[in-house]
């Protein structure tokens, strides 16, 4: 077994006329968190969809978990979960009857068990009985990664996890995405958001325009332009310290009501 | 073929159902249609319309089962392509699952569906004065035709369900479907019709189905009309399959 979950070498894809990745290479290490970031239409959505098994490659190579995404894809399918742009959940279906078909798909033993302690990890709990059609966005997101935590896989695709949630459910993500990583999963997600990057990144590659440009962690980012300079600002909250505290938000580090000490 | 085959399409067929259950609206808008032309043709028009001996409501009745099993299939086509919109459909794909076992599940759902439908539509019928001399035997050949049809149009949707672009686009395809019994002999016999219309009426696929399906009903010899009738549906069904499958792996590859 490699040491790299994710190796990802030339890889090149064009729609037509139009080059959306023009040689990409990367590698995420197992039990990292791998953050591709870039602007709408940068191609990452197109990347994620290669390394997943649902498009093929015009070249390059891409091995995920030690199998080739091209050559061993029913292997590559059983090392990976993938949580697509839109939350891919079935809403006529309820949240607890969610999670059952999925592991059902995944050919577990007990799926009613693992739905279970999935609704309680996400705290979905009391939502389990009802359609998912009458969730929130952040309650359908968590549902959608719940259900990509089903059979554990080795490596999880997050494309764009938070884009469309408010700042409390982003939080619930961000926390969501922690954990798989503290037990030990590896996680690639794709982002247009640098805090989001920034927050939760082992690395952080920056895709512009088909190709990778930088790749580094962040304190190797930061290292990119000349250092800090030391200037004397009034810290003012910031609007998210505001909603945060007022809705008395929950989860991450917005558990307390916090009053910002003026200066 | 994967082993999990057929565990992951009783699985997935097992969802598309609940779907159905919880929005039995879909079934019931399937029947109401072919309903409503069975009251208007049996009771408005009817009267005027020689049929000779046959009570017009037994004449009718293959005519509109057809016109069921063309209308439903549009749902069909739209819930295949609300998997397909709403990203679930990549999920499926991104798992170790079956690969063919998504589009299978929809067409055997399809399958229970237009039955369900099509039992309402008879049912109906029956107390419109429907009387049939048909036994068993020529019961279960009616279902078999009706099923066989319900396949190879379900198989025609499919390829809408795939590639179309919005809702509209998939379930338009099913109003040439629901007006072709118009140019056959469901409704009227074909004697009447100006020549071209009356050779095409009379070798297009509803028509010997309607006529077999009607000889089925009031006992008589079915002669060559179902032969006609099942070559038509197996012809439509491998074409509309094998399209489809086509279709489906350029979709998933």
């Amino acid at each position: 077994m490699t040491t790299q979950a994710i190796q990802v070498r030339g890889l090149e894809k064009s729609y037509k006329e139009l080059r959306v990745l023009r040689g990409v290479d990367f590698e995420v290490a197992r039990g990292s968190i791998f953050a591709l970031l870039g602007s709408n239409g940068a191609g990452k959505t197109t990347a994620v969809k290669i390394l997943s098994t649902l498009l093929r490659a015009d070249a390059g190579t891409a091995r995920v978990n030690g199998f080739d995404v091209a050559t061993q894809a029913a292997k590559v399918r059983e090392s990976i979960s993938l949580t697509g742009q839109f939350a891919a959940v079935d809403e006529i279906l309820t949240g607890r009857e969610n999670l059952v078909l999925v592991a059902r798909l995944r050919h577990l033993k007990e799926p009613g068990g693992i739905a279970d302690d999935l609704l309680r990890r996400f705290s979905l709990t009391d939502a389990g009985a009802r359609k998912v059609s009458t969730y929130s966005g952040g309650m359908r997101r968590r549902l959608d990664i719940a259900m990509s935590l089903i059979g554990d896989p080795p490596v999880v695709f997050l494309d764009e996890p938070t884009t469309g949630l408010d700042p409390q459910a982003r939080i619930e993500v961000w926390q969501a995405v922690r954990e798989l990583a503290d037990n030990g999963t590896t996680v690639l997600l794709t982002t247009q958001y640098l805090d989001e990057a920034e927050q939760l990144a082992d690395r952080i590659a920056i895709l512009h325009e088909g190709r990778i440009i930088v790749n580094g962690t962040l304190a190797e980012l930061r290292k990119l332009l000349p250092p800090a300079k030391v200037e004397y600002v009034e810290k003012q909250p910031t609007l998210e310290d505001v909603f945060l505290t007022l809705v008395g938000g929950k989860g991450g580090d917005a558990g307390e009501p916090r009053v910002p000490a003026s200066t | 073929m994967n082993r999990h085959f057929f565990g992951d399409t009783a699985v997935l067929l097992g969802r598309s159902l609940r779907h159905i259950t919880r929005s039995a609206d879909t079934i019931i808008t399937t029947a109401v249609m072919p309903i409503a032309m069975l009251l208007l043709f049996v009771y408005v028009f009817g009267g005027a319309i020689d049929t000779g001996s046959v009570p017009y409501v037994n004449y009718l009745l293959p005519g509109i089962l057809l016109i069921t099993v063309a209308s439903g299939i549009a749902y069909t086509a739209f819930r295949l392509f609300t998997d397909m919109q709403s990203g679930i459909f990549e999920r499926f794909q991104s798992m170790p699952t079956a690969r063919s076992s998504v589009l299978w599940a929809h067409v055997l759902t399809s399958l229970v569906a237009n039955v369900i439908s099509l039992v309402v539509v008879v049912l109906v019928a029956l107390l419109m004065g429907f009387r049939s001399s048909a036994g068993v035997p020529a019961w279960l050949a009616v279902a078999g035709i009706l099923i066989l049809f319900t396949l190879a149009l379900t198989w025609i949707a499919v390829i809408p369900g795939l590639t179309a672009k919005s809702v509209d686009g998939a379930s338009a395809f099913s109003y040439p479907l629901i007006f072709l019994p118009f140019l056959s002999s469901a409704f009227v016999p074909t004697d009447t019709m100006p020549g071209p219309l009356r050779l095409f009426a009379e070798h297009q696929p509803v028509t010997s189905i309607v006529n077999a399906i009607r000889a089925l009903f009031t006992g008589q010899p079915v002669g060559a009309d179902i032969w006609a009738a099942l070559a038509w549906c197996a012809g439509i069904l491998v074409v509309a399959y094998f399209f489809a499958m086509n279709t489906y792996r350029r979709k998933i590859s």
